[in-house]
């Protein structure tokens, strides 16, 4: 018995102290292996910890609303906007941006290779009722796919059984269109990165409408006293500085290019 | 050994289950020495009677009166029940369990234990567990774990009921060691034969009621009324 | 079939190498779970003693809600520590969200039910075969719960470890608030989670070897530990 409470003891002095913060970034973010490379830069360069909560888009404004972080780092210019116009953030200051791509099966039934633009694409795989894939989580990702039917003109609540609202990560729904062999719209990240593709292929990507900008948010000082505004500053700097440009423009995958920084300096 | 002697009385001592009257009324007395046994066929409420005079069971009705206060009294009882039950425990930790309740010292303890375990000739299954024990050996182990309080009244519930004849005998000697110690001793049993060997006086239980009490010899000899006479003869009686 | 020997095979070079944060997140498993578990045992064995000897107005609905939380979905336990440990929540002074102490809490709510439950049984039964002696030996309460603890140890032993087994299993209550940070609050399960969202399979089986590993290890030293203690006795 006192063994294992030394043992439970000794479990705890291990915790560290540094200068720590709460990022909440987006899954698609986290998948991209990007943050491996940025963590240690920053760690390197501000002395910061920079710990981070991998959620949805929208659980990540949650707990931005409900001051559980200090800052979050997103793709949903629409929800972000509202986040700052309600004050809960101070500021929205873009960083980067990076694509979406149709993912589909190598037969490709619906015929999205030879597809003119991302509308046309998704009226595609609508007009043949090949499986599709939704997240169906409220992501950013999920967003972005519900403007799309809607610039098609489409509508997926009256859609048949052909489209799947998973509720799930993009991980976890990338595995769902694996085994199932069904379309699925994804970032380029989650998808380069994905270890388990099956017949799955890109089929469709390059449209500007499927371009996803990410924005950093801090989170607002006046409304949760605790936050670390100091630190989330100091992200905020080291995010848009030139050091930070070459790091994001120069991370690829398997030889591809992931990201482009075009935060204003 | 026994410190202050302890008297009992029942004052028309009735109890009931569910509404049915299952002993009673009855009106005893038991004085601070003897060894008094209770006869009778089964269902005839010995048990009750036993765990009503231990205080482990209410009366319905009526009253016990007990020579010194509850609490004390009840420190200086002990029972044994006709199922010995063992604790999951070695011997050694069996005995030692009283006595550690009443937060006895260690080395009373630890001497206590050795010499019961000699009397009752489990001084080398000390660290055996005793449900693992025969059933003679349990009873005189729990025999031994009551007595080892030096109470001033043992209750036993039919002790005997399921032990072979040397177990008996062994139970039997040690109890009337324990009375010659001056422990009261009360005990059931439908054993006629255990009855003479052992009583000094003797209740004589049906349905319920007391048909006859007193001195044993006089009961043996003369029971005073029929049931008791044909329950003596070894007839059923209802 | 491939998948799980890739993941074999991942598991074993993870473990061989020592893989650093393998180590790390191990360790935390261990230190949130085993927290979890001496807390949840505290209140639950002498409550499921308790319930099993006291007879009280209430008793059966207490034992039935009993059984019916340990059915508790860690989901809704994870969102409901959620929201009162949240900056936002009525415990939010405290900063808990997002620390080991937060999954900790989430685990001492998943287990105790369940090892409460568990003794509530085993101890039924013991209360049963010795009450006639413990009430006739004028115990107080105290010394009967003590008493019954001590003789059903090994049923009790089976009970927290059945706890611990939930505890170091489970994913959805410390994903929600723990957060699943990388050298904060990542543990096993949540690490599986993580990888098999990223497709890497081969590596969520690999760690969930450890996991079973690690079950395995925990419940053999403890029985281990409690055969010599009873050595040449029982």
């Amino acid at each position: 018995m006192i063994r294992a409470i030394c043992l439970i003891a000794a479990f705890w002095t291990t915790a560290v102290s540094a200068e720590t913060m709460k990022l909440a970034v987006t899954t698609s973010f986290h998948n991209s292996g990007l943050s491996d490379v940025l963590l240690p830069a920053i760690k390197q360069d501000t002395g910061l910890d920079v710990q981070l909560l991998v959620v949805g888009t929208g659980q990540a404004l949650r707990l931005g609303q409900a001051g559980d972080v200090d800052a979050i780092l997103v793709h949903s210019k629409a929800a972000e906007q509202e986040f700052v116009a309600e004050g809960y953030g101070t500021r929205r200051t873009e960083i980067m941006y990076n694509d979406f791509v149709l993912i589909g099966p190598a037969s490709d039934d619906a015929k999205l290779r030879s597809a003119e633009n991302a509308a046309d694409a998704l009226s595609r795989i609508a007009r043949a009722e090949s499986e599709f894939v939704s997240r169906g989580d409220d992501s950013g990702t999920h967003k972005k796919e519900l403007a799309l039917w809607s610039s098609a003109s489409l509508d997926p609540e009256g859609f048949g059984s052909w489209y799947k609202a998973v509720g799930a990560g993009m991980g976890a729904s990338l595995n769902t269109a694996a085994g199932l062999n069904a379309y699925i719209l994804s970032d380029r990240a989650s998808w380069l990165n994905f270890g388990n593709k099956e017949e799955l292929e890109l089929l469709f990507s390059g449209d500007s409408v499927l371009f996803n900008q990410y924005a950093y948010l801090p989170v607002n000082p006046a409304k949760h006293p605790h936050v670390k505004a100091e630190a989330a500053d100091q992200l905020e700097v080291w995010l848009t500085s030139a050091q930070a440009g070459t790091l994001i423009n120069s991370y690829t995958i398997n030889g591809e290019k992931l990201f482009v920084f075009n935060a204003l300096q | 050994m026994v410190t202050q002697p302890t008297t009992l009385s029942l004052k028309n001592a009735v109890v009931r289950r569910r509404g049915k009257q299952i002993l009673g009324p009855i009106d005893l007395n038991f004085p601070a020495k003897g060894f008094s046994i209770v006869l009778g066929p089964n269902g005839a409420g010995k048990t009750t009677l036993l765990k009503i005079l231990h205080g482990v069971e209410r009366l319905s009705e009526g009253s016990l009166t007990l020579s010194a206060p509850d609490k004390e009294v009840r420190q200086k009882q002990a029972y044994v029940f006709q199922t010995p039950i063992m604790l999951r425990r070695s011997v050694r930790q069996n005995l030692a369990y009283p006595l550690e309740l009443i937060g006895t010292p260690k080395p009373v303890i630890a001497e206590k234990v050795t010499d019961w375990a000699h009397r009752i000739g489990l001084q080398d299954a000390m660290d055996r567990p005793a449900p693992r024990l025969s059933g003679g050996e349990k009873q005189k182990l729990a025999l031994a774990r009551a007595l080892i309080r030096e109470p001033n009244v043992l209750f036993l519930d039919e002790p005997c009921a399921s032990l072979d004849g040397k177990s008996t005998r062994e139970i039997e000697a040690l109890l009337l060691n324990a009375h010659s110690a001056g422990t009261r001793i009360i005990m059931t049993t439908h054993d006629l034969g255990q009855g003479r060997r052992l009583a000094s006086d003797v209740v004589f239980l049906l349905n319920g009621k007391v048909h006859d009490s007193g001195p044993a010899v006089e009961f043996f000899s003369g029971p005073r009324t029929s049931a008791a006479k044909a329950f003596l003869n070894g007839d059923i009686v209802e | 079939m491939n998948d799980i020997w890739a993941g074999i095979e991942a598991a074993f070079w993870l473990i061989v190498t020592l893989d650093g944060d393998l180590i790390d997140i191990t360790l935390r498993s261990l230190q949130v779970s085993v927290t979890a578990l001496v807390i949840a045992s505290c209140i639950a064995l002498p409550l499921g003693t308790w319930l099993a000897i006291r007879r009280f107005r209430y008793r059966r609905a207490t034992i039935a809600t009993l059984n019916a939380l340990m059915g508790l979905p860690p989901v809704v336990v994870g969102l409901i520590v959620y929201l009162l440990l949240s900056r936002s929540g009525p415990f939010g002074v405290l900063g808990l969200l997002f620390t080991p102490t937060a999954m900790i809490i989430a685990q001492v709510i998943i287990i105790t039910p369940l090892i409460a439950s568990i003794t509530h049984q085993a101890m039924r039964e013991l209360w049963a075969e010795y009450h006639d002696l413990l009430i006739s030996l004028n115990t107080t309460k105290r010394q009967r719960v003590a008493t019954l603890i001590w003789d059903g140890r090994r049923t009790l032993l089976t009970a927290s470890l059945a706890g611990f087994g939930r505890a170091i299993g489970e994913v959805g209550a410390i994903m929600i608030v723990g957060g699943n940070i990388d050298n904060a609050t990542r543990v096993l399960t949540t690490a599986i989670a993580l990888e098999t969202g990223k497709g890497d399979f081969a590596l969520a089986l690999g760690l969930g070897f450890v996991l079973i590993a690690l079950a395995l290890a925990v419940n053999f030293a403890i029985h281990a530990l409690s055969r010599t203690e009873q050595e040449g006795r029982w």
